[in-house]
């Protein structure tokens, strides 16, 4: 007896009861479309927060003035200020061989009005670097000169944000905004980065180092530093590096009275990937227990089937049919249950993947189809062969007394 | 010529102590190629379980069985599975046959467990369908036909295989008279064509068609007698 024939029994016998098996196979079909679609809605939670993140750069290093120690921190003998030599001396290809640039920036938080619209926001007073080391392409105009640094002009450039509170449809370029009662020429936008709900990179507004320090800010230390690292690999090194640097030029004794702390992009991306992973697999992990239950749906009906077909399993036995083919014949129609459920079940989470779930467009995670398939027809096999040997093993005479 | 059925002291005891109960002491009892044998008994008379032991459906408690020269007492159950599917065609009481499955199906499954090609096991069972007058039914399910189209279904199957033995357990019990008469009409014609045919019965107008009537008691053989033809 082929494997063909004793799959078209099988089909038969769930044919047989099509409520009874389409409820069962809803038991497989709801746990592995839950467990791929909250493996790709973890994911796909894990792609944005990356994205946003990446939108920032993923090979800058933010260093900041002061510590996570606070002021109190009796330990600390200096607390020097940061400052543009710290910038200039971190550039040096034999101490620091992984750092492309450094640029210093300074923020002013001011209003910035034009023509009756005025707007909240901090303006950045940075070097022209800025553009490259923070991922901000310049979309109309021109970006900031060295020029423009080195005397001390009234230029700016804005972020989309700013540019719609302030501007609406009308074109920015040229036009004068006032910010913090300084007036600004806007030379150049920023093309739209989008907001990634917990920050908008959009609200930004960058003028010369010089000009914000001598009308806004004064000539304190330095808000951070923008290190640019030659990749995102060498973001680690180049950490190190500045470390070092600044170690040196601040009179660092230890960790403890450390006066400045260094934000490393590659190393937030990773941590923020740790994080959702471990979610992601909590997800999954509660999905699977819903697959699980859905195995023991099929144990549950095959026994009843079983049970119900005692009668049948005496007369084919009666006929000649082997242990063999009984066993293969429930152990088939458990499968098919399986398969079929986990089929579904998979068309189902791809559709339902493709909606955006709480601003998470999910992101189907390949191996979860895979794994959520493999697993149901597994658990076809694993919950389907009780019942199915315990029909194989049924004496003919008795199971033909069975009414 | 070795006989199709060789019973030597077969009993058989079920449970066990207080609850033991002799259902057969000692059968001895051989049925010749074509013969027609009916077996009778009151009820309690231990029919039903030599008719058990005979299709290989259960074992002698001890006695030795050959059937067709085969000894069946040391055969595990994948060797009576086989001996069952190829010696022996079953005909029940209640026709037995599987539920939500085409008559042609039904006729078919002995040759699907011995693994005959589907283009062949289709062509015999629609001859053997054909033999017992039901080539118009084939594709009616079982609970589309009368009792006595199901049970001549179930010759069908029986026969689909080409058996060394029909073994039929009260065939005509339920069945009306009209019913019956087809049936035990079949089983003559059957027997005309040489095939051996062993039936239980306790009707004495069934046990009639038999060419010989073997009767019961109390789990031996009380009487054995041919009918005149």
């Amino acid at each position: 007896m082929n494997v063909l024939e004793t799959i078209r029994i099988g089909l038969q016998g769930i044919a047989a009861n099509k409520l009874r098996s389409g409820l069962t196979m809803l038991g497989i079909l709801i746990g592995v479309a839950s467990v791929i679609v909250l493996m790709a809605i973890g994911n796909g939670a894990s792609v944005a927060v990356t994205a946003s993140i990446e939108s920032l750069g993923t090979n800058t290093l933010t260093v900041r003035h002061g510590t996570f120690g606070g002021e109190n921190d009796t330990t600390r003998t200096q607390f020097k200020d940061l400052t543009v030599d710290d910038a200039v001396a971190l550039v040096d290809p034999v101490l620091a061989p992984d750092v492309v640039s450094a640029t210093p920036v300074v923020t002013a938080a001011t209003t910035c009005t034009f023509e009756g619209a005025s707007y909240s926001t901090s303006v950045t007073g940075t070097w022209p670097s800025y553009f490259e080391a923070s991922n901000s392409p310049i979309g109309t105009g021109t970006p900031l000169t060295a020029d423009d640094v080195l005397n001390s002009r009234r230029s700016i450039v804005l972020g989309q944000t700013v540019i719609s509170e302030l501007f609406g449809d009308t074109d920015p370029l040229d036009r004068t905004v006032t910010c913090g009662g300084v007036p600004f020429i806007v030379v150049g936008t920023i093309e739209e980065k989008g907001s990634s709900g917990f920050l908008d990179a959009d609200d930004v507004a960058i003028a010369p180092l010089s000009t914000v320090q001598s009308k806004l800010t004064g000539y304190g230390s330095l808000d951070s530093i923008l290190v640019q690292a030659s990749s995102s690999e060498a973001s680690t090194a180049a950490e190190s590096e500045v470390t070092s640097i600044l170690d040196q030029r601040h009179g660092t004794t230890s960790e403890d009275n450390r006066d400045f702390q260094i934000l490393n992009q590659a190393a937030l991306i990773s941590t923020v990937q740790d994080t959702i992973g471990i979610f992601t697999v909590l997800l999954g992990a509660v999905a699977a227990i819903s697959l699980l239950v859905g195995g023991i749906g099929i144990t549950n009906i095959m026994l009843v089937t079983v049970t119900e077909r005692t009668r049948e399993i005496g007369i084919r036995k009666a006929i000649g049919a082997r242990k063999s083919a009984i066993l293969t014949q429930f152990l088939i129609e458990a499968m098919v249950l399986s398969v079929i459920g986990g089929g579904l079940g998979v068309l189902l989470a791809l559709l339902a993947t493709r909606i955006t779930i709480a601003d998470v467009t999910p992101v189907i995670v390949p191996s979860s189809v895979i794994g959520a398939f493999v697993v149901s027809v597994s658990i076809g096999l694993f919950f389907g062969s009780y019942p199915a040997n315990r029909a194989a093993s049924l004496r003919p005479i008795e199971a033909l007394r069975h009414e | 010529m070795t006989p199709v059925i060789d019973l030597q002291s077969i009993t058989k005891v079920y449970g066990a102590g207080d609850t033991e109960v002799q259902a057969l002491r000692g059968i001895d009892l051989s049925i010749a190629r074509g013969d027609y044998v009916a077996i009778m008994g009151a009820s309690g008379s231990g029919k039903s379980t030599l008719m058990n032991i005979v299709g290989a459906l259960d074992a002698a408690t001890s006695g030795h069985y050959a059937l067709d020269g085969i000894d069946i007492d040391d055969l595990d159950e994948s060797a009576l599975s086989i001996v069952r599917n190829r010696k022996i065609g079953f005909i029940f009481q209640s026709f037995n046959l599987i539920p939500r499955t085409s008559a042609l199906s039904n006729v078919e499954l002995p040759l699907v467990y011995r693994g005959v090609r589907r283009r062949e096991r289709r062509a015999r069972a629609i001859t053997a369908l054909e033999s017992v007058g039901l080539g118009d039914r084939m594709h009616h399910m079982p609970n589309e036909l009368s009792g006595g189209q199901q049970q001549r279904v179930a010759v069908a199957r029986a026969l689909v295989a080409e058996p060394s033995l029909l073994l039929a357990d009260e065939p005509t019990g339920n069945l009306d008279s009209r019913s019956t008469a087809d049936v035990l009409d079949l089983m003559g014609r059957l027997h005309d064509q040489g095939r051996t045919i062993v039936m239980i019965t306790h009707e004495d107008d069934v046990a009639a068609q038999a060419g010989r009537v073997v009767t019961l008691v109390d789990g031996q053989i009380s009487e054995d007698r041919r009918n005149r033809p």
